[in-house]
Parts: structure tokens; sequence; C-alpha cells
């Protein structure tokens, strides 16, 4: 990822430094802006007022993160409104999926991750010193990339946030796993079929299954790192109807290449680069009428 | 694949025919010149197939040939041959069974120092077969009488150039002595003929046999159980009392209480051993009251009393049925008997006892250290020089020659560890040694090192295989790591471990070099689990069928004999390790079925 990032930042550099200098000053005209950035300098994020007025489940403060010597995230700073939809987009390599590792600290199992700033989850801090972070990832749910049903049962993998918390009790294990599962709208296919290996499932359901496991410990946050990119169409449309019927009783953070996507389910909408927060409002706004020219350059598919 | 390359060639050369002339020309002759270009046979791929197929037919004809060979000789040891009477030309006769023939081009010298009807004989025969003459490796037994198990005999020296079956050659099979073969006479009771002739004293014996084999039983039964648990009984009270003196000097007064227990013990046992001694010499009597008069093919008699008769048979006469019946109850006193005569005859159960054993035992040991080694090699620890070195060590670990593994378990073992044990807790027995000389705890401690680094390398790849995706969404469910180590991956690797632990035990069962240093024995009076307490007895050294087998073949006096044997066990010993593997594969299956993997 890293290395991505490195080779798409040579290219402007050179040509922010043939045009001339002014990074700051080129705020207005969206090329130079993105010059500007790719040549180290820090440019403020333009985040709409919109977001002031709702009430941030999660607060991102001042978030920097390094890879080794590698920068990846620069000084994001940003609510994430409860019982909302949020969607990350930006070109490969610009740390959405970074970020979103970063807030239930799925980083600290790479050893080279350094990081700076924190985050408040309900007014709590995530990177304090005393913070469990087990404790602290049992209040969030994560959907991957690619499905990662556990080699046991449906049932089993349903209940399994409950199970490592030493839940014995059959009844309220059944009862979760009915709610999750009918939360996650795959109760009506599997209910026959509880006991049999999560593996035998089609790829959509296996993924409809992981969002029952990351609901099932009712969490505050919900996040979600690009959850079709490996669906077909058909399995990707019943997964954006599921966040939409999930909106409104969790807040959900979910990372998207897919500009469709974003715009379909999510409330609001944050558009980042090269580790930088560029443009943070409300979905409409953002993909109808951004303040920054940059974001409708990357929206309408002129970059990235 | 080559003659479809071919084809598309030649539409690459003939479509262009066609085109009209111009820039498409050049292209046209070019396509034309490279057709002509002979693909290298390399190119095609071809002869390197035959060459990867013939390596692989090669390791395969090799192996059905071993295992071919071993289970052909291994089945064959126990079928009932016929008995052949070789009348030679000197005069002299062998009754026998033929165990192996073959062709020898005679010395120039031998045709002449030969009697002249032998050597007239031996000429035809060589013109017939090109120079070749035909001899036979005969069991001729008999080793009371004539001080010999083999001999040889060639075609030529025979009266009538064939051997004869005589109808009343029966083979005996016997607890000393090796085989007899000779012809049935008189059955004697108390010395006095009771019956005569042939047919009259086998019907005599088949009647009278059975009773004799029960009361030999009981007697084995009585001199290896009770009497074991006699002396044990005599031994623990002289050990206590030695304890006691160890503990509290001579003359305390807890001294003075075990040694009075130990002369009650000593006392109550005497009579005991006596009543023992006397049922089993009133037993042993019993079955020298009847005896067979045998006549051998050199009319010399002997008697044979029925309690030294393991089994008799009149080898030309039985019926197919009988072979059977003969055969199984051969292979049922291999399998289910202890050895005799040296080991060469008789059975090998307490061998398969202890080769089973000590693979279990191996695997329970070896099992569970190496993957915990692994988890921390693969979970834990920080890749870096160190865990690289460690690695390194583990995989040299597994080059080591096995008898190094033996002299390490002998000094280390035997000697610190159970010589420490013996002083601690075993004194009373000292100076022979309980534990600190060879035994099965040591030996399956030895071969479990032996076996570590396939565990620990298989297990580790295992590991590796393990999505880390897997980890990532147990850690995201708030687990913790030995949680996701524990629910997620282990589950995950088993049939991984699975295969890891069953190319320990087949290592760990087929090794003999070091087993020799640690515990493994000629012969094992008792075995290692038996009713005496604490029944299982981990310090007591043990027979196991790969040294068995070597033991047979090699170190014994009638190695002849003993060569078919030497099969047979090689068959038991795959047989067993196979067995072994099955069930560990079954458990795999069993495992993986439960993680079966379709994804989309």
């Amino acid at each position: 990822m890293s290395q991505q990032k490195e080779t798409s930042m040579e290219q402007p550099a050179m040509r922010a430094e043939a045009g001339g200098q002014g990074h700051a000053a080129a705020a207005g005209k969206g090329e130079s802006r993105l010059e500007a950035i790719a040549a180290g300098a820090t440019i403020e994020a333009d985040i709409h007022p919109e977001l002031r007025a709702e009430d941030a489940v999660l607060e991102i403060q001042d978030f920097n993160l390094w890879y080794g010597d590698k920068q990846a995230l620069y000084d994001i700073a940003m609510p994430v409104p409860r019982g909302k939809v949020t969607a990350l987009i930006g070109p490969s390599g610009c740390g959405k999926s970074t970020l979103l590792r970063s807030v239930n600290r799925l980083n600290d199992l790479i050893d080279s991750v350094r990081i700076e700033g924190d985050m408040l989850l309900n007014g709590d801090s995530i990177y304090g010193r005393s913070v469990d972070v087990i404790e602290l990832r049992r209040r969030m749910g994560m959907v991957f990339q690619k499905s990662n049903p556990f080699p046991m049962s449906i049932f089993e993998n349903v209940v399994y946030p409950l199970r490592i918390d030493g839940e014995g009790n059959r009844n309220v294990l059944k009862e979760v796993c009915e709610r999750s599962l009918k939360g996650s709208a795959l109760w009506e296919e599997v209910q026959d079929r509880l006991g049999d290996s999560a593996l035998g499932m089609s790829g959509g359901q296996q993924q409809r299954l992981c969002i029952a496991r990351a609901i099932a410990a009712e969490p505050e946050v919900l996040l979600m790192d690009e959850p079709c990119s490996a669906l077909d169409p058909i399995a990707t449309s019943k997964i954006e109807e599921l966040i939409t019927d999930l909106r409104g009783e969790y807040s959900i953070l979910i990372v998207t290449h897919n500009m469709q996507q974003a715009s379909r389910v999510s409330d609001y909408t944050a558009f980042m680069y090269l580790g930088r927060l560029i443009e943070y409002g409300p979905t409409a706004e953002i993909f109808t009428n951004p303040h920054l020219k940059e974001t409708e350059d990357y929206i309408t598919g002129r970059f990235g | 694949m080559s003659s479809r390359a071919v084809t598309t060639r030649s539409e690459a050369t003939a479509r262009p025919a066609g085109t009209p002339p111009g820039r498409l020309d050049h292209g046209v002759r070019q396509r034309t010149r490279r057709s002509r270009v002979v693909t290298s046979m390399l190119a095609q791929g071809e002869p390197l197939m035959w060459l990867t197929g013939g390596g692989l037919v090669l390791c395969c004809v090799m192996i059905v040939g071993l295992l071919g060979l071993v289970f052909y000789e291994g089945f064959r040891t126990f079928w009932p041959q016929p008995v052949e009477s070789f009348e030679l030309v000197d005069g002299q006769t062998y009754w026998g069974e033929v165990s192996r023939s073959e062709e020898f081009s005679p010395e120039p010298s031998l045709l002449e120092n030969l009697d002249p009807a032998a050597a007239e004989a031996a000429r035809a025969e060589m013109a017939e077969h090109e120079g070749e003459l035909r001899r036979h490796l005969v069991r001729t037994g008999n080793f009371d009488l004539t001080s010999e198990h083999f001999n040889w005999v060639s075609d030529y020296e025979l009266v009538d150039g064939q051997p004869t079956r005589p109808e009343w050659a029966i083979v005996i099979e016997r607890l000393s002595w090796g085989r007899f073969y000779g012809q049935p006479v008189a059955f004697l009771e108390d010395g006095d003929v009771v019956v005569e002739g042939a047919d009259a004293v086998w019907d005599r014996y088949r009647a009278e046999h059975p009773v004799v084999r029960d009361r030999y039983d009981r007697m084995r039964h009585l001199e290896t159980h009770a009497m074991a648990r006699l002396n044990h009984r005599v031994e623990q009270a002289r050990l206590e009392r030695r304890q006691a003196e160890l503990d509290h000097g001579l003359d305390s007064p807890e001294w003075r209480a075990a040694d009075a227990a130990a002369r009650q013990v000593e006392e109550e046992t005497a009579q005991q051993f006596a009543d023992l001694t006397d049922e089993i010499e009133a037993l042993r009597a019993e079955n020298a009251r009847q005896a067979m008069r045998l006549e051998t093919a050199t009319g010399q008699t002997a008697e044979i009393s029925l309690g030294e008769i393991v089994r008799a048979y009149p080898a030309n006469q039985v019926s197919t049925w009988d072979k059977i019946s003969l055969y199984a109850s051969r292979w049922s006193e291999f399998l289910t008997d202890e050895p005799r005569e040296a080991n060469s005859e008789g059975g090998v159960y307490p061998a398969i006892f202890g080769t089973v054993v000590m693979t279990l035992i191996m695997s329970l040991l070896v099992v569970p250290f190496g993957v915990l080694a692994a988890l921390y090699l693969r979970e834990y620890a920080k890749a870096g020089t160190m865990v690289s070195a460690v690695r390194i060590s583990i995989n040299n670990l597994a080059g080591v020659p096995s008898i190094v593994f033996g002299v390490f378990g002998l000094g280390f073992f035997s000697y610190i560890i159970g010589g420490a044990m013996d002083q601690a807790f075993f004194a009373a027995k000292l100076p022979s040694p309980t534990y600190g000389t060879g035994g099965l705890l040591w030996a399956s401690l030895t071969l479990a090192l032996l076996t570590l680094p396939v565990v620990i390398v298989a297990t580790e790849e295992a590991l590796a295989a393990v999505p880390n995706s897997m980890r990532e969404g147990s850690y995201a469910c708030g687990a913790s790591k030995w949680q996701t180590i524990q629910r997620i991956v282990l589950p995950r690797a088993m049939p991984g471990i699975m295969t890891g632990t069953i190319l320990a035990m087949a290592r760990g069962a087929g090794e003999v070099a070091p087993l020799m240093l640690v515990g493994a024995v000629k012969l094992a009076p008792e075995l290692p689990i038996d009713g005496i307490p604490p029944f299982i007895h981990p310090e007591r050294s043990f027979m196991h069928l790969g040294f068995h087998i070597y033991d047979l073949g090699f170190q014994s006096q009638n190695s002849e004999a003993a060569k078919p044997m030497v099969f047979t066990t090689t068959l038991l010993l795959i047989l067993i390790i196979t067995g072994l593997n099955l069930a560990a594969i079954w458990l795999r299956t069993r495992l993986r079925r439960k993680f079966v993997a379709n994804q989309f």
C-alpha cells in the first residue's frame, strides 16, 4: 500500500515543482490543491457545517499514522455521526482502510505502525494508555473486504463474540443468533441449517453472516471495509439493502471504491486523498454540489 | 498437445495464401519461413514428460516391488509345505521341507570326485540345462539327533532323480530343538506301548493332544501369572523393609515392624510357592506320561512326549481345508503367543504390544510439545534472526542420525534423570536400577525428541496456512490472542497437525537404532502393562518388532529357519504402522469434514 502511494506521489510532486510554488494559495484550483498535497503541504479539510449539528458517536482527533517511516494518515479530524451511514471514498492507497482499521486498533497487530492523536468512542479514548484493546473491540463490529466466516457452524459463527465473552446460556445465544441473522436478512435462508458449516454457504451469504456476527454484540460502531468488493451484483445489492435497513439502528462507517454505492447507501461521505481528508459532508451535497473541484473531479471520474 | 500445435501452424501458413500481394507479402514469407523451423524436443516438452513420468514409474515399481516381496514372503511362511523324501545314491536319506531351490554351475572338479552313477546323472542334467545343476535347501530338522537343521541336496544325487512324498511323514513343531520329521510307530503311556501302527498312533495322538495342550496352557498361566504375583508380593515386602532400613536405620522400630511383615509374607508365600510348584510339577508330569515314538528317515527312533508337541500334522495327507486351518492356527500363535526357541519360533505378541504402546506414548508426548513450540514460533515470536536460527536448528534436528538420539536418551534420560529418580524414589532397590536403565518411558521420550521436528514443521506450515483474515475477524470480534488461537487457528490447522502426527508416528514406529540403547530388548519377561499394581510400568524394558526383526534374522543360532519369520515380522510391522496411520488419517478426515472449505 505504501508502495502504491509512493509511486502515485512522485509524478504530481514533480509537476508541482515545475508549476511553481504557492501551495496553500492555490486552494481554489483543483489541480494545484492536489499537487500541493502531493508536495507535502498541509491543507485544511473542507468539512460541511451540517456535520457540526450531528451527534458524533466517534470523534477522530488529529490522527496521524506511520508505517515505519512512511506516513499514511495526516491530521485526520472528523466526527462520525450517530445512527448514520458514513462512507469513506478516495483512490487506492489514500488511507481509507488504514483509517478504518485504526478505529478498532487492528493496526496494532502490525509491528511497524506508530500513531499520534486520538479517537473518542462515545467520549472514551481509544488510544489512551489504560484502554483495554479487547474490551474496546467488543464495542465495535467489523466486516471485511473478503468474507471471513470461521471454520465452525453458522450458529457458532454468529454467537462468536458472545462466546468469547463467556456467555454460555443457550437461550441467550439462540435469541442473539436469531436477532442477528434477522438483522442481516439471512434468517429465512439458514434457519433450518444453523448447525451446518458456515464454509458451505455462498459468497454473499457468507458476507451477510459476517455482518450478522458483527452486529451480534450490539456494537456502538459498525466498521465495513469494502464489504461488497468480492461479490457479484445481486449479492451486492442485497448487502446494500441490508446497510440501508441497518441505518438508524447502527452507526456505520463504510469504506468503498464504488461511487454509486457510496451515493446509494450513505448519509455522509468523506473524500480522502494521499492520507488526508479533503472534503466531508452530506452525501447528496458531495455528489451533486461539492465545495471543492478536486472532489468533483474524483467523483466524475476525471482522476483516481 | 504437440499435434494441436502442428495444426495451428499449418493453418497459419495456409491462410495468408489467399490474401492479395502487397504489404502482406512480407508477412506471408516470414510465416512460411518460421513454419519450417523444427521445434526442438525440449520445447515440445514431450521428452521431459517422459522423464518425469519415468521417475514416478521407477518409484512406484520400487514401492510395489518392496511391498510385493514382503507380502509374498510374509504370507507364505506359515503355509504348510509337503514333506519330501530325498534318497541319495550314497545311501543317505533326508526327509524335510524344501525351503528354497537354486541353479548353480558346478566346478569341473566336483564331477570328477563323484561316484560314476551320480556323475553320469549330473552330466545328463547339465547337458539338458545349459551346464547348470539344481539343488535344494531342505529343512531336515531333528536337530537333537543330527545336529543339523538344514541340508543341501542336489538333484543328481537322488536315486530315482525325483524326491518322493512318504505318506506318513509327520511334521512336529516342538517346544525345543526345532522341528521333527518322522513316521509314527507307537504311542506310549508311562513308557509302555499302547498302540502301534501309523494310523492308530495318529488317531490316538489327535484324541489326546488337545487335553495335553490345555494342561500346558494352564501350566503356563500358573508360571507366568500366579508365580509373578507371589514374587511381586515378596519383593514388595523386602523393598519395604529395605526402605525402612534406609529411612530409619537398622533395628529401629519401623524397621522391626517392616521386618516382621516381610517375614510373615515370606512364611505365607512359602507355602503358596510350594503349592504352586507342586501343581505345576504335577501338570508337567501328567503331560510327560504320554509320548509318541517316531522313526526318522534314517531309521533312528525318538520318543517325543505329548507335552513337548505344539503342533503336528501328516504333511502329505492334509487336505486344503486342513492346510488353511493349520495356516490360521500358526498365524494366531504368531500374533498372540510369546516367542520361544530364542525368538525364532512362537509368537511376537510382546513385540506387537511393545511397539504399539511405545508409539502411542511417543505420540502423546510429542504432539503437545511440538504443537506448543510451533504455536510460539508462528503466533507469538517476532520474526527475526533468533527465530530464524531456532527454525533452522529444528529443521537440522530432523537430519541428525537416530543413533545420536539413542545415545542422548541413554546418557540423559536413563543415566541422569533415571539415576536421580532411582536415588530419590527407588533407593531400596539399588544398586539394581529401576528407572536408571533403558525402559519404555525413556524409549518413548527419545523417539518423541527424534520426531519433534516433524511435528513442529508440519504444525508451523498448518498454522501459516490459516488465512490472516480469520485471525483479524476474530480480533475484530474482541477475542484475545489465545482465544483466537484456541477457537479459530488451532481447529483450522488441526488436519495439518494430524498430518504431522501421522508422519511422526510412521517415523517413530519404524525406528530401531535408538531403541537398542534405551530399552528394547531381545526378550522381555513381562509386558509393560499388566495386572500387577500399578498396572502401567513405564520403567520396564520392552520388545519391539523392529528390533525383533534384526534379532531374528541376524542374531539367532538357527537363522536359516528364522529367515521366513523375518519377512512375516516385517509384514506385521508394516501392517501395524499402516493401521496406526489409518487410524490417524480417519481422525483427520473427520476433522477436515468439519472444516470443509467450498468457498464460492
